[in-house]
């Protein structure tokens, strides 16, 4: 899931305060958000009551079911139209990509509530660890389940890189090097471990990235 | 030819030693330290942005080394810059003159003193390796042909203590799979780990040159444990250099023994003199080591 943070509340407020907002409409999101506990139920009650300390005018507030699906946010914005339209700005508790889409819907500021960490892992309930950069061309399967394009901090595909040292990384010192992970794994399950993994191609994550499955439309590509 | 490798694959001893670019465009200071190391070298290498702090670039280093006529060894991180870069400079750096080549990952960028910038680790230093190999071979690393092909003597960088060995000697043995045909070594303080390294990478037939650090102060070491990559100074060292009444003599003392030690282990010596410039010779003189060139 996308892991978000809380943005930092000052520059929410220095947001509204950028286009003269008094009243202010809220936006959650019912998945990663939720599970992020940055902007489920819960914590879209917080911003509007600190809002409302702040001297805004909260008009109504929603927590779609997913915040990055176009038509669910669309339908959404019909159903509190009238809150909406009634609010000067919207502030989103959502990763950056459901703020894109209600900014879509909506024809007033947007401003996003919290930051877009990254697309990680819930180790346990509250923890999260980034595990994937979405490169496009998955190396999984030649490392064992363990993406070192994320949890290598240098981004190495083959390593370890000289400053291992006792198994550990030279980076983030209290964790274990990747590549002594992935060699580890892959020897446990008897694979072969003396692969050097070609250079990248990065061209599969040239931005923006489309995609379309319909069977109707021409066939997609993930560029 | 480049004078490393004969003198390497002659068999001779080497001596390589090692130059900061200065952080700024007077090179005064490092003409002088180039001045004072590199008679005794058969090269300098020429570091790149080293422990990812600001310096100017190898390549502008290495043309002064080369104008001074010493014979550099053009260290490229891969944290730096792209494949395209990489490739340009390499390129430009053949064509000046530069015959070696050292290839190394990089240290983080967070590690530095542009902890804010963006690192950029296109390929690694195996990858690197290759494209350089391509390269030698008059090919980009696309396979398309060059204008004219290089002919780049490379090396890499091993670290004969790192445990687990079996993840550093895969690494070292790709490396020499993508065309390394030398290493250098941090500092080493255990020379059976030495030993195990040279014996691994001649079966291969790669050369290995050690590094010697002259650790001159308490404080050197705690630097040196604390910020340089892959290395850490054994308790009994230490212990040596903070407990000596001089602890710089102590530290020369010490230097003189590894290098002596490392004279018949290993194919050369690479001489970190941090900041000692000036006892280098007396430092090789009394370990035996005749600089020949
Ligand atoms: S290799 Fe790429 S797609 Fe696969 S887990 Fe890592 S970043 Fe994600
Ligand atoms: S020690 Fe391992 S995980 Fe850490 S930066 Fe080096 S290669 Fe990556």
């Amino acid at each position: 899931m996308i892991i978000t943070r809380q943005r930092e509340w000052q520059r929410v407020l220095d947001d509204l305060a950028s286009v003269g907002a008094r009243s202010v409409f809220v936006v959650g999101c019912g998945e990663c958000a939720t599970a992020a506990h940055t902007g489920g139920e819960p914590e879209v009650a917080e911003a509007r009551e600190r809002l409302s300390a702040a001297g805004f005018a909260v008009t109504g507030s929603t927590v779609p079911e997913v915040t990055c699906h176009a038509g669910g946010v669309k339908l959404e914005a019909r159903k509190h139209a009238a809150t909406i339209d009634a609010a000067d700005a919207i502030v989103v508790l959502a990763c950056g990509a459901g703020t894109q889409t209600v900014a879509d819907a909506v024809a007033k500021p947007v401003f996003p509530g919290l930051e877009s960490a990254f697309l990680g892992t819930v180790v346990r309930h509250g923890v999260f660890e980034e595990r994937c950069q979405m490169c496009g061309e998955c190396v999984l399967d030649a490392t064992g389940g363990i993406c070192p394009v994320t949890t290598c901090p240098k981004g190495l595909l083959n390593g370890p890189c000289g400053g291992m040292w006792d198994g550990m990384c030279d980076v983030v010192r209290d964790r274990p090097c990747v590549h002594v992970q992935i060699r580890e794994r892959l020897a446990q399950q008897g694979r072969d471990v003396a692969r050097t993994l070609p250079p990248k191609d990065h061209s599969k994550k040239l931005k923006p990235a489309k995609l379309s499955v319909r069977a109707s439309g021409p066939s997609g590509s993930a560029r | 030819m480049s004078r490393l490798r004969d003198a390497l694959e002659r068999g001779e001893f080497v001596i390589t030693g090692e130059i900061a670019p200065p952080r700024g465009a007077d090179v005064s200071a490092m003409r002088k330290t180039m001045g004072l190391v590199g008679p005794l070298c058969h090269a300098l290498n020429i570091t790149d942005n080293q422990g990812a702090s600001l310096h100017m670039s190898s390549l502008g280093a290495c043309l002064v080394a080369l104008e001074m006529g010493f014979e550099p060894i053009f260290q490229q991180t891969c944290r730096d810059r792209n494949r395209l870069a990489l490739q340009s400079d390499l390129m430009a750096a053949w064509a000046l003159g530069i015959e070696n080549l050292l290839v190394v990952t990089g240290d983080d960028a967070r590690s530095g003193d542009h902890p804010q910038a963006k690192g950029v680790f296109d390929i690694d230093s195996t990858h690197l390796l290759q494209i350089a190999s391509g390269m030698n071979e008059g090919q980009d690393m696309q396979g398309r042909p060059l204008a004219g092909k290089t002919g780049f003597y490379l090396g890499a960088a091993m670290f004969p203590e790192a445990e687990p060995w079996d993840a550093q000697l895969a690494r070292t043995v790709g490396k020499i799979e993508a065309g390394a045909r030398f290493f250098q070594t941090q500092a080493v303080f255990d020379l059976d780990k030495l030993a195990r390294a040279v014996d691994a990478v001649h079966a291969h037939g790669a050369k290995v040159i050690a590094g010697v650090l002259f650790l001159r102060s308490p404080r050197v070491i705690d630097f040196v444990n604390a910020h340089l990559a892959g290395l850490m100074v054994p308790e009994h060292v230490a212990r040596r250099i903070r407990q000596a009444a001089d602890p710089l003599e102590a530290a020369i003392d010490l230097a003189v023994e590894q290098v002596a030690a490392i004279r018949e282990v290993a194919d050369g010596v690479h001489v970190m003199p941090l900041g000692l410039d000036a006892r280098v010779p007396e430092v090789l003189e009394r370990a035996g080591v005749v600089p020949q060139r």
